[in-house]
């Protein structure tokens, strides 16, 4: 429309004009910035602002774009988007519409972290069978850490408090920037070399995801598991999850929590064993009462078999008894028989051969003796 | 550290011979013999529990060689 030699646009044929420049100039276009007030709506589509210390561009990443991208998006992460710009004429505005991300500084970091984990898990690296007990009275202690560290102090001072006498060997390494993944897992295989502790925490207090990052090192987790010596990760806070973490024998979600693990109150050790000496003191009385009562079994036994044998004996005793009675020479002459020996000798007559007229015998009947001569002999 | 029976096994086997000795199925000979392994356990762990003594070391590299030093607290 002209008037006055002026050429006036409506809103909505500006809009339309703004609409075919941009979308045409900005059609496949990669740009980077801060994610900041990201949604995930429930639809699965992405709406986040990207920003820069001038700018903000709205930016929306449909679900079908947004399915692939393994790493979790969040706040303060830096990312590249690859896209288009779109119009929308309804309200006047314009927004990114992205097809592809991929994560810049914290966000790549996040996106090593996703993928190590993968393939240290496939590799077995985590598997719940090789994770050894943790000693709970260790001879010694060993620690990697910085040994001016807040870890460090929190950890001697747990110590202290759960059982005033410990060893700990310190075995000191950087824990943050460049270099620190190696100095710990080197840390890790001095201790394995000496052999001269017990267990090993490893670990360092909280700070940002780029201070922790060595403990999501591949370096350190080889570390940790090549070590045969059973291994702590205490890292940071609760809410921090390193590598060191799965690869470890035992997660402390802190330093602090390491240190009280590793080391048996004093106090619950000493409970334990008054409980297994009141225990002990029991048994010598329970072994004597079970001799006692198995020697009472065996008197029981023994009586009895005396008592068989006493009536056993009485039985054989009454038969030679008996048997004595019917030998009895007496018992014979009760029956009518008699005895006669020849005097002066007092054999017994049984042959007349060995008599002559006018012996003198000597006769026994049941009641008396006769003396008498022979008179005459006969038979034989 | 090897060379020491450590804490954690010396507990385990004092209480197997605890367990053993109230189970009761051991000649009288044997009970003895065990009882006294426990009470001498008993004796050592109580010992251990006294006897260690705090220490806190720092491993240091000399020479390439490492030694340890008192950590200064």
């Amino acid at each position: 429309m002209v008037k006055d030699g002026k050429y006036i646009y409506k809103v909505s044929e500006l809009t339309s004009s703004i609409k075919v420049i941009l979308e045409d100039s900005f059609s496949n276009v990669w740009v980077e910035g801060e994610i900041s007030n990201f949604k995930s709506h429930t639809s699965g589509h992405f709406y986040f602002t990207l920003k820069d210390d001038r700018s903000e561009l709205k930016v929306t990443f449909f679900k079908r774009y947004n399915e692939n991208i393994k790493f979790e998006i969040k706040d303060g992460m830096y990312a590249v988007c690859f896209g288009k710009v779109s119009v929308y004429e309804k309200r006047g505005q314009y927004q990114f519409n992205a097809t592809r991300m991929e994560a810049k500084g914290i966000g790549a970091l996040q996106l090593a972290f996703e993928q190590l984990k993968e393939k240290l898990f496939k590799e077995g690296l985590f598997d719940e069978s090789r994770k050894r007990p943790i000693p709970t009275l260790p001879g010694s202690i060993g620690i990697v850490t910085s040994p001016t560290g807040a870890a460090i102090r929190d950890m001697l001072h747990v110590l202290g408090k759960r059982f005033s006498n410990f060893h700990v060997i310190i075995n000191p390494a950087k824990v943050q920037g460049e270099g620190a993944g190696e100095e710990i897992a080197s840390a890790i295989q001095d201790f394995n070399v000496l052999n001269n502790v017990d267990v090993i925490i490893v670990g360092r207090g909280g700070g940002s995801l780029e201070d922790l990052w060595a403990f999501n090192e591949e370096i350190v987790a080889r570390a940790i598991f090549n070590s045969k010596i059973p291994v702590i990760s205490a890292v940071g806070h609760e809410i921090d999850w390193m590598i060191s973490d799965f690869v470890a024998d035992l997660r402390a979600p802190t330093p602090s929590v390491a240190a009280e693990r590793v080391i048996a109150k004093k106090s619950e050790l000493i409970d334990r064993l008054d409980n297994i000496e009141e225990k002990l003191k029991a048994i010598p009385s329970e072994i004597v009462m079970e001799y006692e009562q198995r020697l009472d079994d065996i008197e029981e036994g023994l009586l009895l078999r005396f008592k068989h044998y006493i009536q056993l004996k009485e039985g054989s005793f009454k038969l030679v008894f008996e048997k004595l009675e019917i030998l009895s020479p007496l018992a014979i002459l009760g029956r009518g028989y008699s005895i006669s020996f020849k005097l002066p000798e007092m054999s017994i007559v049984k042959d007349v051969k060995k008599l002559k007229s006018g012996d003198l015998l000597e006769t026994r009947v049941s009641k008396g003796i006769v003396k008498s001569r022979v008179e005459e002999i006969s038979g034989g | 550290m090897a060379k020491e029976m450590k804490f954690e096994e010396m507990m385990k086997k004092l209480e197997d011979v605890v367990g053993d000795l109230e189970s009761g199925e051991m000649p009288l000979e044997e009970s003895l013999k065990k009882y006294e392994d426990g009470v001498k356990l008993l004796k050592l762990c109580r010992k251990r529990l006294d006897e260690t003594k705090r220490k806190v070391e720092l491993l240091v590299k000399k020479g390439g060689k490492l030694t340890s030093e008192k950590f200064e607290e």
